[in-house]
């Protein structure tokens, strides 16, 4: 379960205070896909931020899976992040210097698991990159980098995993792929998907849609997929 | 563990290079501590296995005049007992080649059948040693057979006594190879000294004695009942053991010096690191922000990254050391000529050791304040670049304070090691902050400058240079700091050497005469007088030397007045032999500070006026109105004290501690130094042979040759001490290309958006020309300042002399720093040129 209560964050610009998200409240049940929406500058990547433990919240609380995000210091997110939570981005960040199975082994070596390099390999197998294991981030294509991102954020088993725009540096076709493996993993897996994005129609495909507009929460709806 | 070591291997992949070179910075300093702690650990143990060798014998003794009659019968009840005791006889000697009649000074070492007592005589051809007493044959160095167009098989005339040339000594043990710069040397037996006729009145001479002990038996604990019997007869003993710790002592000294600079190389190579690793940090800034996503801690993060910084240093240092080693084989080069011993070039597994792991440690705390800041960038960074903030809270984090901390007490350790004790260290510390604190605050004075002068009325491409040096990340007190303190060594260094040759040169230059007649007799006078007036020439000075000892202070023997004064009764003032001169008039290298000069004539029955050189007056404890009573040869000459002088030893004149009035001396035996003013080479040269033709005794000197002679010694020193400008000089590189480096990338971005905005390359290129430009005049400028007050410091308390400058030498060195920080920053930068704006903004 991750839950938002009460969720305010300011940011100090100078001498001005600058309100970005608004007393903005709601659960998601574990197992869920949620899409958080709005226009430019409404809050959703603040949103995100604070959900993921990435940022503290200047008011309210986020319970993620029992861990009070807002009440822990950088490192205990940090180890909250690695046991239990996964992240796919637009921009898919993978670490340059590391091959793609050497960047899904990354947040399982952190914890110290045994046998990283195997599951790594198995990951990517899955996302169909059985044949591109020890490529470098440049030498693979921008889908082929989401794939890998998403075995990444998969590696840990997480209980929840952000995405943020996770289809918006790929066309049309790959996007469509993308999002089809993200809902195979939530469906296999049981993991809880909460992604940012602006696309509509990648919006409806999830279960529910919250949105947001100037730091306020103003619709929280289920779609018409359950 | 094992994981974050993995993660650390795989993701310095493409930094290593980049990670390598900051690290090169320290390589340098590593490299000359393990040359020189590796060369001097080589030579004490040579000097450790050689020390009989180099002293001749267990035991040496030496006198200035021939052992008196107690120290001869214990030598010979010595031998008696089965003991050897062998002799050498050194004095100087004019020697000249009978074929082509040339002379030169020489010094002569007249030595018995079994010396050396230990090593080995090298000669070629071989063996020629052993045959030194049957005949009248003489074994010279083989600089004196160039210097007199002689060849092995020509006769050899020393005074009185002719000899014939049998070979040339290659090496013998105990002398270091620049003692046959100083005087080439002439070995004879002792038994043919008598025959050369040269060791009469008043002759310089050193007498020495050495004696081999049965093995087993402890030279100090051997020679201290006998001790007293030597004192009373001013015989000096030295045993293996003091000899061995005097020349260990000495390489210890130097290997000191020359460590400091290679700390100081060590501690610029810190600096470079760690301007290296915080442009390092700012590339690193997106993967660590993924890391911290993934769930890494601050503290993994930084462990994943110091492990990388270590393992480089590793790399760094250990590059440092393969080339020290390289160095070490080479010092014998450079310094082999002042060393008493052949040292045996040994791999020394504790100073390469120790150079690698002190290189490994200075890296990794000087990239660790930098690294510090990898904690704290926020994970926020993956979803925001402008959440990267990751100097924030630097001042309020302890860990940097702790780290800040870790470095001075390690600087201060460093130090420790290099000195001769805490204070030392103290001073030592105390010294390279002062220096880094002024260079630093030049830098901020130029960061400051220039935040006033770039005005809108500059010309652009000026301007923006400018700026430069004083946006944020800039690395204007880095640059400063390297550049300054490469200038500032090389500077001093030069300027003292320079200072050094100046004042020899005012020496010799100041000096009317040229030629040096002395050990001239009293009866010789006349005779050395005329020879020079019949050529033509000018004798400019003849000057009396009578050779005396202190009797009575005061009516006390020397005992009872150095115990009155509380003073050892064998200090120098008190027991030396003084050489003094008579004469009526103070003259010009003299200057009057306290009392009176001679009256014209003696009061008779009073002591005669006595005038002392002021350090001597004070050593003796003496002052105005003092009696004192001299040796003089067996009569007793009572003195009172009425004058003391300023003597200017610098010049190139006979000077003396003790001036006596002309009648207190004039009957006494006494000897004459002649100085005379000769036009040509070729006249002196002639009246050098016609001198030792008539007077085999008298020496005389051509003092150009002196000049040569002395030049060809300073010029060895002056090659180490270039060795160590160049070093110097060569160490400010890789740190100055760290700290260009380390702006490169801002550097890249801001040039390619000025191309892109329609600058054109001169453009671009004129704006980096200027911000080196300043950066590189204002390094080498602050660095030229403090080595003048460095210099002057050296000048005025190591060597006691007065300081000159060289302002046009030492603004030509500032010219090459800067021209140096010119040429890196623009190899440094020569991808702005290259890269279109297109490739750099997609990036």
């Amino acid at each position: 379960m991750l839950v938002a209560r009460n969720l305010s964050k300011e940011f100090t610009s100078g001498a001005h205070q600058l309100s970005v998200l608004h007393g903005v409240s709601f659960d998601i049940p574990d197992g869920a896909c949620v899409a958080i929406v709005g226009p430019s500058g409404s809050g959703k990547t603040t949103l995100l931020g604070l959900l993921a433990g990435l940022d503290t919240p200047s008011g309210g609380e986020v319970i993620l899976d029992g861990a009070p995000l807002h009440a822990l210091s950088e490192d205990a997110r940090a180890k909250v992040r690695g046991d239990k939570v996964g992240f796919v981005f637009q921009s898919f960040q993978l670490i340059p210097t590391l091959t793609a199975v050497e960047n899904v082994q990354v947040p399982l070596e952190l914890r110290g698991d045994r046998g990283a390099g195997a599951r790594a390999r198995t990951l990517l197998e899955r996302v169909g990159l059985g044949a591109r294991l020890d490529h470098y981030p440049t030498q693979l294509s921008g889908g082929e980098q989401q794939r890998v991102a998403i075995a990444r954020a998969f590696a840990n088993r997480p209980k929840v995993l952000f995405a943020d725009e996770p289809t918006g540096n790929l066309d049309g076709a790959t996007g469509d792929r993308i999002v089809a493996l993200l809902e195979a993993l939530n469906r296999d897996e049981g993991t809880t998907i909460v992604l940012v994005t602006h696309d509509a129609a990648l919006a409806e495909r999830t279960q529910r849609v919250i949105r947001l507009r100037d730091g306020d929460l103003v619709e929280d709806r289920l779609t018409t997929r359950r | 563990m094992l994981p974050l070591l993995r993660l650390a291997w795989r993701e310095s992949r493409t930094a290593r290079r980049r990670l390598l070179l900051f690290m090169s910075s320290i390589s340098l300093g590593v490299a000359a501590l393990v040359a020189i702690d590796s060369f001097a650990a080589n030579t004490t143990r040579s000097i450790r296995e050689q020390s009989r060798a180099i002293l001749g014998g267990d035991l040496a003794f030496s006198a200035r005049q021939a052992f008196a009659p107690p120290v001869v019968a214990l030598f010979d009840s010595l031998r008696t007992a089965g003991v050897p005791v062998e002799h050498v006889t050194t004095f100087g000697s004019m020697a000249t080649v009978t074929r082509t009649g040339a002379t030169r000074l020489t010094q002569v070492r007249a030595v018995t059948a079994g010396y050396p007592l230990y090593g080995d005589v090298v000669t070629v051809p071989t063996g020629a040693w052993a045959g030194l007493s049957a005949r009248a044959i003489a074994l010279v160095d083989p600089s004196l057979l160039i210097a007199l167009d002689a060849q092995v098989g020509d006769s050899l005339s020393l005074g009185f006594a002719t000899f014939v040339i049998a070979g040339v000594v290659e090496q013998i043990p105990g002398d270091p190879g620049v003692a046959a710069a100083i005087g080439p040397r002439v070995f004879i037996a002792e038994r043919w000294v008598a025959a050369t006729q040269l060791l009469t009145f008043g002759s310089r001479a050193e007498y020495e004695a050495v004696v081999k002990l049965p093995p087993e038996t402890a030279p100090g604990r051997w020679i201290a009942p006998l001790r007293p019997t030597f004192r009373e007869s001013d015989v000096r003993i030295r045993t293996v053991n003091e000899r061995e710790n005097d020349l260990a002592d000495g390489i210890g000294q130097l290997s000191k010096f020359i460590g400091v600079v290679g700390l100081v190389a060590l501690l610029l190579g810190g600096i470079g690191v760690a301007s290296g690793v915080h442009a390092f940090v700012q590339r690193k800034v997106e993967t660590v922000a993924i890391l911290r996503c993934l769930g890494a801690t601050g503290w993994q993060v930084l462990l994943v990254y110091a492990i990388q910084a270590a393992a480089m240093g590793l790399v760094g240092a250990t590059g440092g050391a393969v080339l020290g080693v390289g160095i070490q084989y080479a010092l014998p080069l450079a310094l082999g000529d002042f060393l008493p011993v052949d040292v045996a070039i040994t791999l020394e597994p504790s100073a390469i050791f120790s150079g690698i792991a002190i290189g490994v440690w200075v890296a990794l705390i000087f990239a660790l304040r930098p690294l510090l800041a990898l904690r704290r960038i926020s994970p926020l960074a993956t979803l925001r670049r402008d959440a990267v903030t990751i100097d924030a809270a630097r001042r309020r984090d302890p860990a940097t304070w702790a780290v800040t901390a870790l470095l001075a007490t390690s600087v201060v350790l460093l130090a420790m090691t290099r000195a001769e004790n805490a204070e030392e260290g103290f001073y030592f510390t105390l010294g390279i902050a002062a220096t880094l604190g002024i260079l630093a605050a030049s830098a901020l004075l130029l960061i400051g400058v220039a935040r006033r002068v770039s005005r809108p009325g500059l010309p652009y491409v000026l301007r923006q240079g400018i700026a430069n040096l004083h946006r944020p990340a800039n690395q204007t007190t880095s640059v400063v700091i390297a550049l300054g303190f490469g200038a500032f060594l090389v500077s001093t260094l030069y300027l003292v050497q320079a200072n050094l040759l100046q004042q020899f040169d005012r020496t010799v230059g100041a000096s009317r005469g040229n030629l040096l007649f002395f050990d001239v007799q009293d009866d010789q006078r006349r005779g050395v007088d005329s020879l020079v007036r019949n050529a033509g020439q000018a004798v400019l000075q003849s000057v009396p030397i009578v050779t005396m000892r202190i009797q009575l202070i005061n009516g006390k023997d020397v005992p009872a007045y150095a115990r009155e004064v509380g003073i050892p009764p064998s200090y120098w003032a008190l027991r030396r032999e003084y050489r003094s001169t008579y004469r009526d008039t103070i003259v010009a290298t003299e200057t009057l500070l306290d009392g009176e000069w001679f009256a014209p004539a003696p009061v008779a029955g009073a002591p005669f006026e006595l005038s002392l050189e002021h350090e001597v007056a004070e050593n003796l404890r003496v002052g105005l109105g003092d009696e004192i009573t001299w040796d003089v040869q067996g009569v007793a000459v009572r003195t009172r004290l009425t004058s003391i002088r300023e003597v200017d030893w610098g010049q190139f004149e006979p000077n003396f501690f003790a001036v006596f009035p002309t009648a207190a001396l004039r009957e006494a035996p006494q000897q004459h130094i002649v100085l005379a003013a000769v036009n040509a080479d070729t006249t002196v040269a002639r009246l050098q042979r016609q001198a030792v033709a008539r007077f085999p005794n008298v020496s005389s000197i051509d003092l150009s040759l002196i000049r040569g002679t002395i030049t060809q010694i300073v010029e060895r020193v002056a090659t180490a001490v270039r060795f160590l400008a160049l070093f110097s000089f060569a160490m400010g590189i890789p740190v100055l290309f760290s700290a260009v480096a380390a702006t490169r990338r801002d550097r890249l971005r801001e040039s390619v958006l000025l191309k892109a905005l329609g600058a054109s390359r001169a453009q671009v290129g004129r704006i980096l020309l200027s911000e080196y430009a300043a950066l590189g005049m204002l390094g080498a400028l602050a660095g030229m300042v403090l080595s003048y007050g460095a210099a002057w410091a050296l000048m005025r308390w190591v060597f006691a002399l007065p300081f000159a400058g060289a302002p046009l030498a030492a603004l030509a060195i500032a010219a090459l720093m800067a021209s140096m920080a010119l040429v890196i920053g623009m190899l440094t930068s020569r991808d702005v040129f290259r890269v279109t704006a297109m490739e750099a903004l997609r990036e």
